[in-house]
């Protein structure tokens, strides 16, 4: 099932980068709802999120960020994408995210867990500086044990090569 | 008249020993894709059984003959191939050996050894001289023949080259089975030739890098069970097992020291991966190399002074070797792209590691006296090198098709022999120590 989620997101990113850019001129919603039970801090509702938004926005419902061959920096088409992420985790001080790293499977494997780790690094030091708490984030490196497509090709290799932001809590 | 056709017979035999492959058999599979001229011939007689009842399930020449084969050191006749079956040294007619052009003889008997037990008595002869080279017996349990075999296999093989052999030591191996959450992972341990394979962990989360204890009893090993990478050691006889290191971070790359009582390892602790060495009994650990670059698989050279790791520094992966008590690390490698898992033999003369080209990974040995290079491997994901003890065979992972499979092949890299050790997926092998008896 996670996978599934995972594929998902994935094939959303493309269509989700355009998405994004427009929701950013939207309004967000103005009120939350109070009847809700597990909202027992009241969040900040001068921000564009609500607790929901990790379900229905567009640009937030995006969580892989992809890499080139051996490279660590964060593409510019991925900005986007790691500015919503940080404006959420800035306006829910409990939420927190895991960075899971990954390799392709070129290399070594021990290698390639350090090269996941520098990819989680680079997006955990890019929503930092975007504003979010350094407490807020955790990186884990899979290095190449966790292949979201196992071919031995480039298409492969690139969905691989990648760092996906998970929600471990989201408020 | 009589005579020459039997001398036309085995010439005829001994000519299609040159063409037919080697005799393939489960699970194992040999390749001799290259000449072996300068291996030498030698030819393992089929074993009488003497014994009551039924003969061992194991045929402890077959066995015996593989070993010698994979080496690439000997090329053994071919088991059609041979057309005397002497059972005593009195039974040898060395000019029929001669003329099928071998220079060693190995013939032997099994019989009981009372409790159940088997004696394998074995005799090595010197075709061109007609001398005894080497005699005796060595008793086992039946089920343990195999056993019996690859310590035969070593006496020869030290006999004839005066090197110790390996045959009679055990490899471990990561197998993994499935798909996506439902992938099984397995920490294996197998006779040197893929035989008699046993799970020694299992876990839903990724297993990699087994390193062995020198003294064969533990292994080290990398663990995704607890979420993050950890590391653990674990009693191969008891099953128990101590959780050494669970920092934050990568917990990477054990090596045990030559003595056994540190563990090399790579910590990204102090926000970076860099080399630590941990003392097993207290658990401390202190720093060795303190870099921005990616410095992991560090190995120990036999003299335990020195490791052998591989850093991205200078831009990408090469080895390097650093003092155990730190300092400024060598650069080793120079040629290739990528460089990377060290492995080390022979008083470190000789360094294996997968070699990196473009989108083509093989193994390739270093002879560090010389400064040369020989690629080892013909696959294109070819990696984690792992040398026997004694210096003979490189074990690799490869990949075919869609699965990892393991091939053990001759330093030379003239001999290869695949071993299907699993359905599924087969990588990270590691090489044990020599067994004591």
């Amino acid at each position: 099932m996670k996978n599934a989620v995972r594929v998902l997101v994935a094939v959303m990113l493309v269509a989700g980068v355009a998405a994004c850019k427009k929701k950013a001129v939207k309004q967000a919603p103005a009120t939350t709802d109070n009847t809700t039970q597990t909202q027992t801090n009241p969040a900040d509702t001068s921000g564009r999120y609500t607790v929901d938004s990790l379900d229905t926005d567009a640009c937030l419902r995006q969580r892989v960020v992809y890499f080139d061959l051996d490279r660590t920096e964060i593409k510019s088409e991925f900005q986007a994408q790691i500015a919503c992420h940080a404006e959420y985790l800035r306006q829910f001080k409990g939420a927190r995210v895991t960075l899971e790293g990954h390799a392709d499977e070129r290399g070594t494997r021990e290698y390639n867990l350090g090269l996941g780790e520098r990819r989680g690094n680079a997006v955990q030091s890019a929503l930092g500086s975007a504003g979010a708490m350094a407490g807020q984030l955790n990186v884990v490196s899979y290095g190449e044990e966790r292949p979201v497509d196992r071919g031995h090709d480039e298409s492969a290799w690139a969905k691989n090569r990648r760092v996906e932001i998970v929600y471990t809590s989201a408020q | 008249m009589m005579r020459i056709r039997h001398e036309l017979l085995l010439f005829l035999l001994a000519a299609f020993a040159l063409v037919l492959p080697a005799q393939a058999q489960d699970p194992l599979k040999i390749s001799v894709p290259e000449g072996t001229e300068s291996a030498t011939p030698i030819a393992v007689v089929p074993f009488a059984f003497e014994g009551a009842g039924l003969p061992p399930e194991t045929d402890v020449a077959d066995v015996i003959r593989n070993d010698l084969a994979r080496s690439g050191q000997f090329r053994t006749l071919g088991k059609n191939d041979v057309v005397e079956f002497p059972v005593r040294g009195a039974d040898v007619k060395f000019g029929t050996w001669r003329m099928l052009k071998q220079n060693y003889l190995l013939i032997g008997r099994v019989a009981d050894a009372g409790d159940g037990a088997l004696r394998v008595e074995f005799e090595l002869f010197n075709v061109a001289s007609g001398s005894s080279m080497l005699a005796l017996s060595m008793t086992g349990q039946r089920t343990a023949m195999r056993d019996v075999a690859h310590q035969v296999a070593d006496l020869v093989y030290e006999k004839i080259l005066n090197v110790r052999g390996a045959f009679w030591t055990r490899v471990a191996y990561v197998t993994s089975v499935g798909t996506g959450q439902n992938t099984q992972y397995a920490l294996m341990v197998a006779d040197s030739d893929g035989f008699n394979p046993q799970t020694v962990v299992r876990s839903r989360e990724p297993l990699l890098s087994p390193a062995w204890s020198p003294d064969g009893r533990r292994l080290a090993y990398v663990s995704f069970e607890r979420g993050n990478s950890s590391i653990y050691v674990q009693d191969l006889s008891t099953g128990s097992r101590e959780l050494v290191s669970s920092s934050k971070g990568i917990n990477g790359g054990p090596a045990f020291s030559p003595d056994g009582t540190r563990l090399a390892l790579t910590l990204s602790v102090g926000g970076n991966p860099d080399i630590y060495i941990m003392d097993l009994a207290s658990k401390r650990t202190t720093k060795v190399t303190n870099h921005f670059a990616i410095d992991v698989e560090a190995v120990w050279t036999a003299d335990g002074r020195s490791l052998v790791f591989t850093s991205d520094r200078s831009g990408k992966p090469q080895l390097y070797q650093v003092p155990v008590s730190g300092g400024d690390a060598t650069r080793i490698t120079f040629q290739g792209q990528y460089n990377a898992r060290a492995s080390l033999c022979c008083d470190g003369k000789k360094i294996a590691m997968a070699q990196g080209s473009g989108n083509v990974y093989r193994i390739s040995v270093l002879e560090r006296a010389t400064g040369t290079y020989r690629e080892i491997s013909t696959g294109s994901v070819d990696e984690s090198p792992s040398f026997a003890p004694n210096g003979s065979m490189v074990l690799y992972a490869a990949t075919e098709g869609p699965r990892g499979v393991l091939y053990s092949v001759s330093a030379d890299g003239r001999v290869r022999q695949r071993l299907v050790l699993s359905d599924g997926d087969v990588r990270e092998p590691a090489w044990g120590p020599f067994r004591q008896r």
